[in-house]
């Protein structure tokens, strides 16, 4: 069986990596000073030039770029590539309403396909499989990277999207599904489907590859058993490319990092001290390969542990753990990136107080997201008709502002938990 | 001629109802009528009380949200029918009903409708014209 898709890349000497890294990342430097302004100035502020960029070892000189960077640099602040080389966009949530957006030249575009490759080859991908690709398409990178990655493998591709359990399940016994990639809390529904149903045995699924969200190993043993399979985990973000960033080996002990396109740091998110390997603390991405948004240095908030330890499956990339939680409130729910301050910005555009509580619950491995909100003696009237219609307002410009739905709890003023000085503004109450 | 209605939000949680009227009661209001509108999640309570305006103030210390609604009683005979008849009247008159619900008291020998609606000089004036007249504060004993 074929266990690598880029053997002598994925199995390169520690000293070849490294290589690659020092040469590459010299390169990367200078072209982001030569077509970055925006982050040009950043570098002039910290008094770096790229000649000061010699290797690998003087990358903590370079300054970071944070969500507030892209929030300030939006849309075209952080292009390394005129717009006419680029031919895609793909986004994801900013903070507060607006989007991140990330750009990609065809090779930007080929270069994180073979990473998704690398991961489907990785879970036992090759070209007699069916690849069920249920992550959404779209403007989200989950469908377009595996899809991508799926064709590159030479997989047979179903380009399902996500929802329509019914034509999900049909399509997977009709046509045969061998390999499906999804949200994890989305396998874990469609693996009740099919034990509900009884189509257990018309399945042929084999392997899943699961990311966009948190799940921890009680899940991963629960959807293996229900469908049969072996599931790994993936990982990624748009600002650095999509899914494929990371992903699992046969090991299951942690996702390599596609070290020959993206260097990590782990550094004291308070600080932006670069800790020693082994330490927990944020992860940090540099980007030494991408063309049109070319991110050094990408605080990604998710905080893990880098490990250097040999891998069972030959792979000499480093890994990392499944993000153990963020050094921000973002909330990964349902796989959508969730700030608080969105939910804020809509509701205080509604005419609502900015006081106000979220839920995040998993209710049979599905996420839900409730927004309390109190009412006001502005908002109260007689007429039931009314305050329904104000909260069904309220809901549809919160799926606009996070595009997924959010339940709208009206509760009684002052109801709402204030503690001394900071507000309680969210309570995650899954267990994971 | 209208009466004064408290219109209270109410937020779905057990005993919410029960911490209003015994606020009310401690306070030595009384009610003359509850009504409740409801979703899943929220409702809304309706009451006549004897004092409308200290019943309110009593609950707006108490950080209740709520709005006064001026509504119309009318009184019928406590026999069959004289509802019915009633409200083909207004329908006749073309005149649409929000809401309607009923006094807990029988004062006069008569039931006592309280009545939501937008036209509200319409219903007045329908009314008048079948000699129907509505019910003023007095005749409740309402303050």
């Amino acid at each position: 069986m074929k266990r690598y898709y880029q053997p002598e890349i994925e199995t390169a000497s520690r000293e070849q990596i490294l290589e690659w890294q020092n040469e590459r990342l010299v390169k990367q430097v200078r072209h982001v000073w030569d077509n970055v302004p925006y982050y040009r100035a950043k570098m002039e502020e910290k008094g770096v030039t790229p000649d000061d960029i010699k290797s690998v070892a003087d990358l903590h000189k370079l300054p970071f770029i944070t969500k507030d960077d892209l929030r300030e640099a939006y849309p075209y602040g952080l292009m390394g590539k005129p717009l006419s080389d680029c031919v895609r966009i793909q986004s994801t949530s900013g903070t507060t309403g607006k989007r991140v957006v990330a750009f990609y030249t065809q090779k930007d575009l080929d270069l994180w396909e073979d990473c998704c490759a690398r991961a489907i080859v990785a879970v036992g991908g090759t070209k007699e499989d069916v690849c069920h690709v249920s992550y959404g398409y779209g403007l989200f990178t989950g469908g377009p990277g595996l899809n991508g990655g799926s064709h590159k493998v030479g997989c047979l591709t179903l380009p399902m999207s996500s929802g329509n359990t019914d034509r999900q399940l049909q399509f997977m016994t009709d046509l045969g599904s061998t390999i499906i990639c999804c949200t994890p809390s989305y396998a874990a529904y469609l693996a009740e489907s099919i034990h509900e149903r009884g189509l257990r045995d018309q399945i042929k699924l084999k392997a899943g590859i699961f990311g966009a969200e948190a799940w921890r190993e009680n899940m991963r043993h629960d959807i293996e058993e229900k469908l049969g399979i072996k599931a790994y985990d993936i990982y990624g973000l748009t600002e650095i490319s999509g899914p494929g960033v990371s992903f699992e080996c046969e090991e299951q002990t942690g996702m390599h990092i596609n070290e020959d396109h993206f260097i990590a740091e782990i550094i004291d998110p308070d600080t932006g001290e670069v800790l020693p390997e082994g330490s927990k603390g944020e992860l940090v991405f540099s980007c030494i390969t991408k063309e049109a948004f070319p991110l050094l240095r990408y605080r990604t908030r998710d905080i893990c542990v880098l490990s250097r330890e040999k891998c069972s499956c030959g792979r000499t990339f480093v890994k990392m753990t499944k993000p153990m939680g963020r050094s921000d409130d973002m909330l990964i729910v349902k796989g959508v990136n969730v700030f608080p301050s969105q939910i804020e910005t809509v509701l205080l555009a509604q005419g609502y107080p900015a006081n106000y509580q979220i839920v995040v619950d998993r209710q049979n491995n599905s996420d839900t997201l409730e927004v309390m909100v109190e009412m006001t003696p502005e908002n109260f009237s007689d007429s039931l008709v009314k305050i329904t219609e104000m909260e069904k307002s309220l809901v549809a410009e919160l799926k606009a502002m996070l595009g997924i739905y959010a339940k709208v709890k009206l509760v009684a003023p002052k109801t709402i938990t204030r503690s001394e000085g900071k507000a309680v503004r969210v309570i995650d109450k899954r267990k994971i | 001629m209208n009466v004064n209605q408290i219109s209270v939000f109410l937020e779905n949680r057990t005993g919410q109802l029960a911490e209003i009227t015994h606020l009310l009661a401690d306070n030595g209001i009384d009610l003359r009528a509850i009504s409740i509108a409801e979703t899943a999640d929220y409702g809304i309570l309706r009451i006549i009380a004897d004092d409308a305006e200290r019943a309110a103030s009593i609950l707006l210390a108490h950080g209740n949200i709520l709005t006064m609604t001026p509504v119309m009683v009318v009184g019928v005979p406590d026999e069959p029918s004289s509802l019915s008849k009633l409200l083909a009247i207004i329908a006749e008159g073309e005149i649409g009903i929000e809401y309607m619900y009923s006094l807990f008291t029988h004062p006069n020998g008569k039931a006592y409708m309280v009545f939501r609606v937008a036209d509200e000089a319409g219903l007045a004036a329908l009314l008048e014209a079948n000699g129907i007249a509505p019910v003023d504060k007095a005749e409740l004993g309402l303050k």
